[in-house]
């Protein structure tokens, strides 16, 4: 391998050989590099029928231009920003109630000395990540409808009934748990590896010079595990303006269709259903442009602050 | 550590283990309650007995769920879909993976990045669906494998894997007169094996729950995984809640018992297939 290296290629023969070695690597290359441009690259050509009157006989390019015209449309539209609202909301409480929990609940699992407490409780969190939106959503809002387990108990304890699923300010309130309830176990497996991989030795010092328990997690075991936080923060934020379709088109319902509609699925419904596809489009990739910006700027401001970036 | 025995750590040890003992339980409330409402009777329910635990005990909401939904036949489906995806998905994972990690390889680094991209460009629901179309593909099977059968992201990590061989086997094999597929075939791949594993569990179990292509791509009910079936018999009572509170009721343990079924398949092989996952987790982590 090292003599092709040496030899380089422009001339006729090595080029021969060089290919008679490898042409099995290139074959093997052919199949994934024409299904990416097949699947991955053609559509975001297809893009462009944000910018003209798609006409499902003309095609694609035979469409006629009508320049930002959807958009103008889309930002004119109360659907359209309501929708972004809902999705900036939504992930900005995902952030703020979900994304301690999994820090908090590894940094006291891990002071824990009983390993079969420790692990029983990892599976048991993260039992959730396994079962689908369908299923969460299935099991959740059984759990909160009128007639579910919440409710009883408040009827137990002579409180008054609450609608969790019809009330758009409450059933956010369902939408973010759902989502601890199903992630939370994921990342916290990511910390918990973390944590053993920081030096105790470190803590122990920590504890010999008189510090407290909270003074030792805040001062030593979160400082170590800084750079896993603020990997899973950066990766966060950068997704504040897209939202996976399976769980708000699951968690919601017509009653809290003012909370619930998304960016995902109201391009669903304009799209999918009332087959505006170039309307629908230009939302698509409205979203998708501003998404590769926060990601971008994001990872920038994170290296600027020296926490190293994703990318 | 020396605190083991102090006293203080011993009341911090109690307390802690008593709380994540009580989170892992409500954790588990939510799959409880839908268990026992599955398995309690229409009486029961309307009385409001039912709580954590079964009362009066009987399988005929799960008889009415078989009945009414198309599950059976939708399971079977959803199974050979999940097999055949995962193959088509490691097929193409490995292909692409095993040249692309050969750094000496002329041109690797144009059809990496060609990959990582697609990570971050997203064209949307709309342009992904025409294209799909194009292709001829709407309302068959391979709208529901070909979208996914490849993913930049698992394509990396099952790269990584094969980066981490010795290269000294391969030069080997190579001497021994091995072609570069053989090397692949009987070399690289036994040895990536434990990656392999990771990552056909992550596509199988995708596969499993995803609803969105089904939703999007496919009309016909025989191709309707247990995820789709699933959400059509939650709807359907969703509508026959206006009817009244007793309606709901009744239909509440048929909805439970449907969501135990599908679930089950998941919660057996959650034992097995945790340990993978979590060594998953890690190989992206480490990409992170």
């Amino acid at each position: 391998m090292k003599k092709v290296k040496q030899t380089g290629s422009g001339n006729k023969t090595t080029f021969k050989v060089y290919m008679q070695n490898y042409w099995q690597l290139y074959l093997m290359l052919v199949i994934p590099v024409i299904y990416m441009i097949l699947l991955r690259y053609k559509p975001m050509l297809g893009a462009i029928i944000a910018f003209k009157k798609f006409n499902i006989f003309a095609g694609i390019w035979d469409s006629p231009w009508v320049g930002l015209a959807h958009f103008k449309e889309a930002f004119s539209s109360r659907d359209f920003w309501n929708a972004l609202k809902n999705t900036l909301i939504l992930n900005l409480g995902d952030l703020i109630l979900g994304f301690p929990m999994p820090v908090l609940l590894a940094v006291f699992l891990f002071e824990i000395k009983n390993i079969s407490i420790r692990k029983a409780t990892q599976t048991i969190l993260y039992l959730p990540n396994f079962l689908s939106w369908v299923i969460i959503a299935g099991i959740i809002t059984q759990l909160f409808s009128t007639s579910g387990l919440v409710n009883e108990i408040f009827r137990n304890m002579g409180m008054s009934e609450v609608n969790f699923l019809s009330s758009p300010f409450i059933w956010r309130f369902v939408y973010w748990f759902a989502g601890i309830w199903h992630d939370a176990g994921y990342s916290l497996i990511i910390y918990l590896a973390a944590l053993t991989a920081t030096d105790p030795s470190l803590g122990e010092a920590a504890y010999i010079d008189g510090a407290t328990r909270l003074q030792r997690i805040w001062h030593v075991t979160i400082p170590q595990i800084r750079p896993t936080i603020s990997t899973l923060l950066i990766m966060q934020l950068g997704k504040m303006v897209s939202i996976d379709f399976d769980r708000p088109y699951m968690m919601g319902n017509t009653l809290v269709k003012s909370a619930s509609d998304v960016i995902s699925t109201y391009v669903y419904s304009i799209g999918l259903q009332a087959a505006r596809f170039d309307f629908a489009t230009a939302v698509g990739l409205f979203q998708s442009v501003v998404g590769i910006i926060l990601v971008l700027s994001v990872n920038k401001i994170s290296k600027k602050m020296g926490e190293g970036g994703i990318m | 550590m020396s605190t083991l025995n102090s006293k203080g750590e011993r009341r911090f040890q109690l307390c802690w283990n008593t709380i994540f003992i009580v989170v892992s339980i409500i954790a588990l409330i939510p799959i409880f309650r839908v268990i026992s409402v599955s398995l309690s009777s229409k009486d029961a329910i309307l009385s409001g007995k039912v709580f954590l635990y079964p009362v009066q005990i009987t399988v005929e909401a799960y008889v009415r769920a078989f009945r009414s939904g198309s599950f059976l036949s939708s399971f079977g489906f959803s199974i050979i879909l999940m097999l055949v995806a995962t193959v088509v998905c490691m097929v193409m994972t490995i292909l692409a993976a095993y040249p692309l990690s050969k750094t000496n390889l002329k041109g690797t680094g144009i059809i990496m990045t060609l990959f990582v991209l697609t990570m971050y460009l997203d064209p949307g629901i709309i342009p992904k669906y025409l294209n799909i179309r194009d292709l001829n593909m709407l309302d068959k099977v391979w709208a529901l494998i070909i979208p996914e059968a490849l993913s930049a992201y698992n394509m990396i990590i099952m790269c990584t894997a094969f980066k981490s061989l010795d290269s000294s086997l391969y030069e080997a094999a190579k001497i021994d007169g091995c072609t570069e597929f053989q090397i692949m075939t009987k070399i690289a791949l036994p040895l990536v094996y434990p990656t392999m594993a990771t990552l056909a569990l992550f596509y199988a179990v995708g596969r499993w729950n995803r609803l969105s292509d089904v939703l999007y791509y496919v009309n016909s009910s025989n191709l309707y995984t247990v995820q789709m079936v699933l959400k059509q018999l939650i709807e359907s009572i969703k509508i026959s809640q206006e009817e009244g509170a007793v309606s709901q009721l009744v239909a509440d343990n048929i909805k439970s018992a449907s969501i135990v079924i599908s679930m089950t398949p998941m919660v057996i092989a959650y034992p097995f297939i945790q340990k993978y996952f979590t060594q998953g987790i890690m190989l992206g982590a480490v990409k992170g």
